[in-house]
């Protein structure tokens, strides 16, 4: 029994308390990007945007959670019941398991897995689901064609974020997030003598992978330029027409933490992770997760700026791009990478 | 080892049931939603097995990408579900009796150590522990160090079949209107507008 409890139960219970403290923080961040997101959109559009509820409207995202949470939830008639309400709540279980394996710091992951992008790969590409699901069973027109567009978008994208992943990993050696950020603690600024820096990160020896990844994510997580599965000049509102209340809030959700999650990724990725711009006394005493949450938010900030002045892709010129200009581009690059790493030596 | 035996059996367990549901589900939709659940319970059992690299690539593969083509044709395909059960039992021994044969082979394999003829070979390279190589380089030495020409004509032969599907369904029709954008980048104001100067009264 004392082993029982030494063995299971205490680690058992660390865990859910460092995944509920993950999951609590990840949801105020998701809300604060979300009014985050309006505001910049406002901005550009010289509009004031939310700015009633709470100083400077900064608790918008909880009264509209309210809102969402009190409304009635209206299943369509010929819809079919379970898997139109089972939708939502895969879309939001998948993009928010992703995070488990996500370091926000050294050390700071609920699971430190050996193949960790490779998981949020898996687990990013089964987000389509939800999308197909709640599409296919409101048993309508629109969300149906909505869904169908939104299947072949993903799909098609995910073929060139995983030949950016490739490249990537080329040169770390290493399935393993932390793995990723250490390899970023040298590159070519301190080959050319510098101290470890912001020019060491991928962002920069691997640009085109880098411009790649963040138009393949913003297509990936269904943003604007290319929010075609629920464009609303064509198709009202894509596979979310017959949604509403707590289902809709949730799809919603899950969009917003699968666009963290990318942001979160370019930041591991290119980024350099928690690793401080420069590498001196007074910025290596900042947390770690300053860092982290620091470029993850100017990610964003990119994502919500594309979002605002970006006119949406038509979409035969969307799967031109995907197919015809990523997929051969980032293959390229993968051959470059790799015949870079074999010539050089460097390879890890 | 308690915990892994727990996850075990809910794993098996929920792989088999749905996997019984994918042929007893009434809609086709459900029967390849059914599909997803199975292979996901799958992936579990390769991670409990130490196996991560193969559960990530099932569910990258399987049900990131061909269970999403399935789902994709049968919500196209328009089925009439009570013609469908009707040829159920016409079919029931052939399905049956494939069964069996699968069921015969498999414990021929597992019970007559088929391929494990030759295990004093294996013995030679030892396998080496989990901690000090991860299954992830261990099968990227096996396929591209080991078995890379058998690998690159698999990949190959592929790639041949999937021209030829192209080439089977590709047809050219010139009847309709198509962008061109190299086209429209290259038009120039020269070439494409002409001012009219036009007198009152007389037209062009």
């Amino acid at each position: 029994m004392e082993g029982f409890l030494t063995t299971y139960v205490w680690p058992g219970l660390i865990m859910v308390a460092q995944s509920l403290l993950l999951l609590v923080s990840l949801l105020i961040f998701i809300a604060y990007i979300l009014y985050a997101d309006r505001k910049v959109w406002a901005a550009v559009q010289m509009r004031r945007g939310p700015n009633v509820v709470g100083p400077w409207g900064l608790f918008q995202s909880f009264a509209d959670l309210l809102k969402f949470v009190f409304k009635e939830p209206v299943i369509p008639a010929g819809a079919d019941k379970t898997v139109f309400l089972l939708a939502p709540l895969v879309a939001v279980t998948l993009a928010l398991a992703t995070w488990a394996v996500v370091p926000v710091s050294a050390g700071w992951v609920i699971a430190d897995i050996n193949v960790g992008i490779l998981y949020i790969f898996a687990i990013s590409s089964l987000e389509v689901y939800g999308i197909i699901m709640g599409g296919w069973a409101s048993n309508s027109k629109y969300p149906f064609l909505g869904a169908l567009r939104s299947a072949a978008q993903m799909v098609s994208y995910e073929v060139s974020i995983g030949f950016v992943i490739v490249a990537v990993l080329l040169g770390v050696g290493s399935l393993n997030l932390t793995d990723i950020v250490m390899a970023q603690h040298d590159g070519i600024g301190t080959r050319l003598g510098l101290p470890p820096s912001l020019l060491d990160w991928h962002w920069l020896s691997l640009f085109p992978l880098f411009i790649i990844f963040f138009i393949s994510a913003l297509a990936e997580t269904n943003r604007p330029p290319f929010d075609l599965p629920e464009a609303e000049s064509e198709l009202v509102a894509g596979f979310m027409v017959e949604y509403g209340s707590t289902p809709y809030m949730m799809f919603m959700l899950g969009e917003y933490a699968a666009i963290t999650l990318m942001c979160a990724l370019t930041t591991i990725m290119f980024l350099g992770g928690w690793l401080p711009p420069v590498d001196i006394a007074i910025l290596n005493w900042v947390p770690g997760i300053f860092w982290f949450v620091l470029k993850a938010a100017l990610v964003f900030f990119m994502f919500a700026m594309v979002k605002a002045f970006v006119p949406r892709y038509r979409y035969d010129q969307l799967m031109r791009l995907g197919w015809k200009v990523f997929l051969p581009l980032s293959l390229l690059m993968l051959v470059i990478v790799a015949f870079f790493l074999k010539l050089t030596g460097t390879a890890p | 080892m308690g915990l892994q035996a727990l996850f075990f059996y809910i794993f098996a367990f929920v792989a088999v049931a749905s996997a019984f549901m994918v042929i007893a589900a009434r809609n086709p939709v459900h029967s390849v939603l059914f599909l997803i659940l199975t292979f996901f319970n799958a992936a579990g059992l390769f991670l409990l097995t130490g196996a991560e690299f193969l559960a990530m690539i099932l569910l990258v593969v399987y049900v990131g990408a061909v269970a999403v083509l399935f789902l994709f044709v049968v919500m196209m395909l328009d089925i009439d579900f009570a013609e469908l059960r009707a040829g159920v039992l016409e079919y029931a021994p052939v399905g049956a009796l494939i069964g069996v044969i699968l069921v015969a082979e498999l414990i021929v394999v597992l019970a007559g150590n088929a391929f494990t003829s030759n295990a004093a070979g294996t013995g030679a390279s030892p396998i080496p522990l989990p901690s000090e190589r991860t299954n992830t380089a261990a099968l990227g030495d096996v396929l591209y160090t080991n078995y890379i020409y058998f690998f690159q004509i698999a990949g190959l032969i592929l790639f041949v079949a999937m021209i030829g599907a192209i080439v089977l369904t590709l047809r050219h029709r010139t009847d309709i209107k198509r962008q061109d954008i190299s086209r429209q980048v290259a038009r120039t104001p020269e070439a494409s507008v002409e001012v009219v100067k036009v007198k009152p009264g007389q037209g062009i």
